[in-house]
């Protein structure tokens, strides 16, 4: 237990993966290279400013990571002006209204299964490839709704605040992200290997 | 009657707001008896969790879990 942050920092390996994950993750929130590089910039400076505090990598990741969210938060808000949550994007989930029989009942090959040990994937990088791949395939509009409420952790107040939406167009918005992702998790992980018993 | 739409969306609910009691028991009733709805609570708890490790760059890397197995080897 003795890595040295100073030494962390330096390392130019682990500065440029922490610095691609930061911008990746920006741009996910923030549609916007150039705002997003900004944010990155300034949360990796504040960090490289107070190294020395800090003792192990992922201390400086969670760090890092939360002044990323703080700025990102702040450019949102300065959004306002941010074009009008537009209505809601049914046509494009036509493909989740699959999913249910007409009486809203599952169909039967689109059931949920129990996922095995769920949480030792999360150790698992290549879990997470999956996670981002099936994250980038969520329209804009849920991909937004689902980052704000679930990274950034903002309640419903703000969000609707922020876009202009109402808290029945936000669940809704939130239902069809979660659901889609939730399905993308178990056909491109969970039941990926996994032999029917 | 709730059925399994109606059930999974509570259920998507229940991550962002305090659902009345009455959704509580309808909820309680249908996944008692509906593996798949059963799964589905499941499963929302599971992205959640992610979700909040996602945020806080809580996810290894290839690159770093690659360097741990070296080191555990």
């Amino acid at each position: 237990m003795n890595p040295d942050s100073q030494a962390d920092l330096a390392d130019p390996v682990f500065l440029s993966s922490l610095r691609s994950q930061m911008l990746k993750f920006a741009i996910l929130h923030l549609q916007d290279d150039s705002a997003a590089e900004d944010a990155v910039q300034e949360a990796l400076a504040g960090a490289l400013k107070n190294a020395r505090s800090f003792e192990q990598r992922s201390a400086i990741k969670t760090w890092v990571f939360g002044i990323l969210k703080n700025k990102i938060t702040d450019t949102l808000r300065q959004r306002q002006r941010e074009a009008a949550f537009s209505s809601l994007d049914a046509d494009s989930d036509a493909d989740l209204e699959a999913l249910f029989t007409k009486r809203g009942h599952w169909q039967r090959h689109e059931r949920p299964v129990a996922w095995a040990q769920p949480l030792e994937d999360l150790h698992s990088a290549q879990f997470w490839l999956v996670f981002e791949a099936c994250l980038h395939g969520l329209p804009d509009q849920q991909a937004r709704v689902f980052t704000m409420r679930e990274f950034l952790e903002m309640d419903s107040v703000e969000i609707c605040d922020v876009l202009k939406m109402t808290t029945s167009n936000l669940h809704v918005v939130l239902y069809r992200a979660r659901l889609r992702l939730r399905e993308c998790l178990e056909n491109t992980w969970f039941l990926e290997g996994e032999k029917p018993c | 009657m709730l059925n399994c739409r109606g059930v999974t969306q509570l259920l998507s609910e229940s991550l962002d707001r305090e659902l009345s009691l009455s959704d509580r028991m309808n909820l309680k009733i249908h996944v008692m008896m509906c593996s798949g709805c059963r799964n589905f609570g499941r499963h929302m708890k599971v992205l959640r969790e992610a979700s909040s490790r996602y945020a806080v760059g809580e996810v290894p890397t290839q690159e770093e879990q690659s360097r741990t197995g070296e080191r555990n080897a």
